[in-house]
């Protein structure tokens, strides 16, 4: 199987789709030379400016447009640049994106996808490095995404440009180089299922982008202390697979869930509720880590954050 | 606006278009009165935001947009999706909550839309329509298409982000849409002349190289033709266009809105614009008999009566469709499409 890297297997998902469907177009800032990150490089010598926008800085604009666009029959790739960024759009993404099909009682959907970069990445301090992914689980009508590998970022962003309803995609921008196996052609991965990417009987560490990484560190370390670890990738949010976490609670009697955004009200928090009301007869112990902790993220290197494999 | 005696018809032509504003206009009045009916009775379980006074811009913008032209509302939508082509009954329904809605009873008098004749939806949040707008405009050029987008807002939005984000967009990417600003006075229960600096929407237009004209929003003439002419233009594929009409908003924000904000001397002196009574009496001045027009109006009202009853005897939606609509994602607490 071929190699790439976590930002070309996004791109190669963006230039299948659009080559697919003909519907299929990109707008945001600085498209046109790539965007910020280069995951647009070449696509717009590929498919040209009408369908590889170049946007203004206009957050607002860019996500209101694309609902309208959307429900006009088109599939809007909306880049929103970091995820920071994104909250000049919350009107246009919550009351408008993903409200539209049930107040206008099913008449339209809006299939657009929010791309929006998220996490901790070379210091880029307070407005630059948010992990916000539980704020869009909590609105009915929003799927959230947050691949962790080459090969998901490839087959969950074509899922998420096919989707009917609007996604919220969240790359992480310490992920870009990272490279991986990614399938060529079609490649397409369910919202709503889970990687296994360790089996272990003793504990079951839950987690989702790039903190799936760090826990699988984490896991290999425990390995050597004789401590058999579980580890699991989401992939996505909502839908999240509940099934696969709960089978493997009841196997390990222990839950871990580690992730990288602020602890209060994360989606480490639904997951460990859930787990409890459902199973908590067989639950022997369950812990949250955070790696924000309750912090904003800071440019130095003693703020630094993000969690090492020591700590989870 | 100062007082103005009725403007003189020209042509034959342009009486039989007045007679149809007129009956369009009769016909939206009776609506809200209807509707305003229903509230006091405790049958629209929603908030109701009246345009009585405001007619004329339902009218004369709508009855110039073809079915699949593209139309964006405000919350204060009723005229302008009525005008566009949307069943009485179903808007009335969709008041009431009841089955047979346009929105299936989920959206209420604020989400009013009949995407069945390009009326894209009325919307909660002031000003958030001229993205969507702009963005429908976006997809049409993308597209190729010949249709235009139409965004009707008030006064108020033109102090939003979305406004200038929006206007911006359009002009740089020389999209159809027209912008057109029904400025009837008032942001809620705020004078706009209070809290919005500068000359007004149209200077604020113009200032993205956007063409803007200010018409006398009770004029249903006026209206019809400034926007059949600015239409052209946008049709043309000139980019988008821009018209500020004033007008003023006859009752309160909303139907349980007192607006003991303005005194009544101002309210009588604005009655004597009702750009139906305007209308009337260019009629009548042409040669139309009183009594062919109040014929007409009483028409108007006793076919919203029998929607009314239509839409009180209709059943209340499924419990099922509390959770239809919302993502075709299984998870928990939702359901599927339908």
């Amino acid at each position: 199987m071929p190699i790439s890297t976590y930002l070309e297997a996004g791109k190669a998902a963006l230039a299948e789709e659009m080559r697919r469907d003909h519907t299929v177009w990109a707008l945001g800032e600085d498209l046109g030379r790539g965007g910020v990150f280069g995951q647009y490089a070449g696509l717009a010598d590929l498919f040209g400016a009408e369908r590889i926008v170049d946007a203004p800085i206009s957050e607002a604009a860019i996500m209101g447009t694309a609902v309208g666009a959307a429900m006009m029959g088109t599939r809007p790739v909306v880049e929103m640049r970091f995820s920071d960024f994104a909250l000049c759009a919350i009107d246009e993404l919550v009351n408008q994106a993903a409200k539209a099909r049930y107040m206008f009682g099913g008449q339209t959907r809006v299939p657009l996808v929010a791309r929006e970069p998220v996490g901790m990445w070379r210091s880029s301090a307070a407005q630059h490095s948010q992990s916000l992914e539980s704020w869009y689980t909590h609105i009915p009508g929003l799927v959230v995404v947050m691949p962790s590998t080459p090969a998901d970022n490839k087959g969950l962003l074509k899922t998420a440009i096919r989707s009917d309803d609007p996604v919220v995609y969240m790359e992480h921008k310490d992920l870009w180089g990272l490279q991986g196996e990614v399938p060529e052609g079609e490649h397409l991965v369910a919202f709503g299922s889970a990687r296994v990417v360790r089996a272990g009987t003793d504990v079951s560490i839950i987690s989702w982008s790039k903190t799936v990484h760090t826990a699988s560190e984490a896991a290999a370390a425990l390995a050597g202390q004789g401590i058999d670890a579980e580890v699991i990738d989401l992939r996505t949010l909502w839908p999240w697979d509940e099934e696969t976490v709960s089978a493997s609670v009841r196997k390990t009697g222990r839950l871990l869930v580690a992730h990288e955004a602020v602890g209060v009200s994360g989606f480490g928090a639904e997951i460990v509720a859930a787990i409890c009301q459902q199973h908590f007869d067989s639950l022997r112990a369950n812990r949250l880590f955070a790696a924000s902790g309750g912090l904003r993220t800071g440019d130095r290197r003693p703020y630094r954050g993000g969690g090492q494999a020591t700590d989870v | 606006m100062a007082k103005r005696s009725p403007p003189q018809l020209s042509a034959n032509v342009d009486k039989q278009r007045l007679l149809a504003h007129y009956r369009n206009m009769c016909r939206v009045r009776a609506f809200e009165e209807t509707a305003l009916e229903a509230l006091e009775e405790g049958l629209v379980p929603g908030p109701l935001h009246p345009s009585i006074g405001q007619e004329a811009v339902a009218s004369g913008v709508c009855a110039n947009l073809a079915s699949d032209d593209i139309l964006l509302s405000t919350h204060r939508g009723h005229g302008h999706t009525l005008v566009k082509g949307a069943s009485p009954l179903a808007m009335m329904r969709e008041l009431l909550g009841r089955e047979g809605g346009c929105c299936g009873g989920k959206g209420g008098s604020m989400h009013i839309a009949d995407f069945s004749v390009g009326m894209l939806g009325a919307n909660g949040v002031v000003g958030a329509n001229i993205l969507i707008a702009t963005g429908a405009a976006h997809a049409i050029k993308l597209k190729g298409e010949s249709r235009v987008a139409v965004c009707i807002f008030g006064d108020g939005a033109i102090n939003r982000g979305p406004f200038l984000e929006g206007l911006n967009w359009a002009k740089i990417f020389a999209l159809p849409v027209l912008f057109f600003c029904e400025d009837n006075q008032f942001s809620a229960t705020t004078r706009s002349c209070a809290v919005s600096a500068g000359p007004g929407p149209s200077a604020r237009a113009q200032s993205f190289g956007i063409p803007s004209v200010t018409v006398n929003g009770n004029d249903v003439l006026e209206v019809d033709a400034v926007v059949r002419d600015t239409l052209a233009t946008v049709r043309a594929g000139r980019g988008p266009c821009f018209i500020h009409a004033l007008t003023y908003r006859l009752a309160g924000h909303t139907a349980t809105d007192p607006a003991g904000y303005r005194d009544s001397d101002e309210v009588a002196e604005r009655w004597q614009q009702d750009p139906i009574a305007l209308a009337a009496a260019m009629l009548v001045d042409a040669g139309m008999a009183p009594s062919e027009l109040e014929d007409m109006n009483t028409e108007a009202g006793h076919a919203m009566r029998a929607v009314l009853d239509q839409a009180r005897a209709s059943p209340w939606p499924e419990d099922r469709h509390t959770h239809t609509h919302v993502q075709d994602t299984h998870g928990q607490g939702l359901q599927g499409s339908d």
